[in-house]
């Protein structure tokens, strides 16, 4: 499996990761070189065995849906680059 | 300096020091080491000797606990409220966390102070410790060479007795390779045995924190601390209380031994070999027995871990985006454009290579390929684990395929780098308990560690192995000399 620089393109766009011009060579290069490494997979049998996401057999725990957070938002506001109001300021998404 | 957290206790307990004056020792020996090593990213005196001072308050009004006012070292992935906490990276180089991860409350429930925040690969992701955005950590045993990562901090303050304990974290080896490679003792426990709530997520089927100390029986004190159910954590276990330090004196008459045949071929050679060679022998002479084991698709583990840990880090990396912390970049357009431009100068090369990697492997078409595939040699190598241990008590391994390299040595190929993993990522896949402990020297003197994995939940008896061994030898008694002192 080797990856095209229209790949390198795709894959930065889903990944939100600006990668321009020479750059798009050199991951082009490293990624297929990590793939090299990832293409022993293929050679294994795994017909009939069921995939494992995680060591333990866990299901998703639930609780009742009541409220059991302290509202700390100012505290956390604090920390972002641009809020107003009690919201997050970012550049218009709509045209 | 060279007291363990099991001694540092009991001079607390008997009044023979306090803990401000411990925290004062650790805090000039940091002051005077850390230009060097570079294995602090964040120190705060005045924060450590209140905590200290509160400390040695509980124990003046009988209020205290085995460990308080021990000081410890955290990795910097913890969130730790008040403290920067930065994962290694530019894109939290401003990052103040407004709370506290479950271990570092438990670590505060115990009384112990924070001594500062250390120094790792970047998001956790590295065996070197070169890939931090705060620079590389030396080793201590020699300043030219990697301390092993991604906890290369923790492990080289450690080492170098700047802490007498650190915390770690461990996704494909983080905790138990730098150990190995500064000499010094760390523990990865069973998934899901301490709780990640706050602890800043890599792979989160794999990430498990734990204890780096000297001796195997101050990472089961520390883990006492650690471990146990969080309801923040959706994959914390509900298991009963259990102290790990029970089984520690149990002789290791009839252990079995088991020494997987993969991991003992031609590719374990030199002073590594003759030195997990001895440890064997070793236990041996301490009423072990050995049986020879197999790990058949042990050998695909490193490349099935470089499919699932980048998925699993594409996706939780998604989250830095500069809109509600951390790095934002300075000039943008519209939101795709501050997305991109944030996240391109925010990460570092390799943290970006793996969110490709992962957001590839994800990606429609290739779905079935590489991760459900990987998934399913996840499963294969579960299951050889599990046939392995119905023939033995615990597995035997060296812990890292070398000594620490050179700084620089590996950096052109992130695939050679990768490979220093070769026999600790099987476990994380697994999901069960792993250590190392040091065994031994090579010709330069630098140390070799020894891998000890054991079944789920069997911590205590894995313990009970390295505390046995360490009785009866003194690897882990040794600390480089002080460097800058």
């Amino acid at each position: 499996m080797s990856l095209s620089p229209q790949d390198v393109e795709r894959i930065a766009k889903l990944a939100r990761i600006r990668v321009d011009g020479d750059e798009v060579m050199a991951y082009q290069s490293q990624l297929n070189n990590i793939f090299g490494l990832i293409e022993a997979m293929q050679a294994v049998d795994t017909a009939g065995i069921a995939p494992m996401s995680h060591a333990q057999d866990l299901f998703q725990r639930l609780r009742p849906d009541v409220v059991t957070e302290p509202n700390r938002r100012d505290a956390f506001q604090a920390l972002a680059p641009q809020t107003e109001n009690g919201l997050y300021l970012v550049p218009k998404v709509i045209e | 300096m060279n007291k363990t957290i099991k001694q540092l206790s009991t001079l607390l307990a008997e009044g023979e020091t306090s803990s401000v004056e411990l925290c004062q020792d650790y805090l000039t020996r940091i002051q005077a080491q850390n230009a060097t090593l570079n294995a602090f990213i964040s120190v705060d005196a005045d924060k450590t000797l209140a905590e200290a001072r509160a400390a040695d308050a509980l124990r003046a009004s009988s209020q205290g606990s085995l460990l308080t006012g021990v000081p410890i070292a955290h990795k910097d992935i913890f969130c730790t409220e008040g403290w920067l906490t930065t994962c290694g990276s530019k894109m939290l180089s401003n990052f103040v966390s407004p709370y506290d991860a479950h271990v570092i409350e438990q670590f505060k429930a115990a009384g112990m102070p924070c001594l500062g925040k250390t120094n790792m690969d970047e998001f956790a992701m590295g065996s070197s410790n070169e890939t931090s955005f705060y620079g590389p950590v030396r080793n201590p045993w020699d300043t030219e060479r990697v301390p092993g990562g991604s906890s290369g901090g923790s492990a080289a303050c450690v080492a170098a007795r700047m802490a007498p304990a650190a915390t770690g974290t461990d996704t494909g080896g983080s905790i138990r390779q730098p150990a190995a490679l500064c000499g010094i003792t760390g523990l990865k426990p069973t998934y899901g045995v301490v709780s990640r709530y706050g602890m800043i997520a890599f792979a989160s089927s794999l990430d498990q924190a734990g204890p780096m100390a000297q001796t195997a029986e101050d990472c089961g004190l520390l883990l006492n601390v650690m471990a146990g159910f969080d309801a923040r954590d959706s994959t914390s276990l509900e298991r009963p209380k259990e102290d790990y330090t029970r089984s520690l004196n149990q002789p290791l008459s009839g252990m079995r031994i088991g020494l997987p045949r993969e991991f003992f071929g031609p590719g374990l050679v030199g002073d590594t070999a003759n030195a997990v060679e001895a440890a064997i022998a070793q236990l041996r002479k301490l009423g072990a027995e050995t049986v020879e084991v197999d790990l058949p698709n042990s050998s695909l583990s490193v490349a099935a871990y470089y499919v699932l840990a980048p998925a699993e880090a594409s996706s939780n990396l998604s989250r830095f985006d500069g809109v509600r912390y951390g790095y934002r970049t300075p000039e943008y357009g519209d939101l795709t454009d501050m997305y991109e431009k944030t996240r391109a100068e925010g990460f570092g090369s390799e943290v970006k290579r793996r969110i490709m990697i992962g957001a590839y492997v994800l990606s429609h078409g290739y779905y079935d390929a590489y991760y459900i595939q990987a998934q399913k040699l996840r499963r294969l190598i579960a299951n050889d684990f599990a046939a392995a241990f119905q023939q033995c008590d615990v597995i035997l391994s060296p812990t890292a395929p070398s000594t620490a390299f050179k700084l620089g040595e590996k950096t052109a190929d992130p695939v050679e780098m990768y490979l220093s993993d070769i026999y600790t990522i099987a476990v994380n896949l697994a999901g069960l308990p792993g250590m190392s402990l040091p065994c031994g020297f090579d010709a330069q003197g630098l140390p070799i560690g020894l891998q000890l994995i054991g079944n789920y939940f069997d911590e205590a008896r894995m313990l009970g192995v390295a505390h046995q061994y360490q009785l009866a030898t003194d690897w882990h008694m040794v600390s480089p000399a002080l460097v800058g002192c």
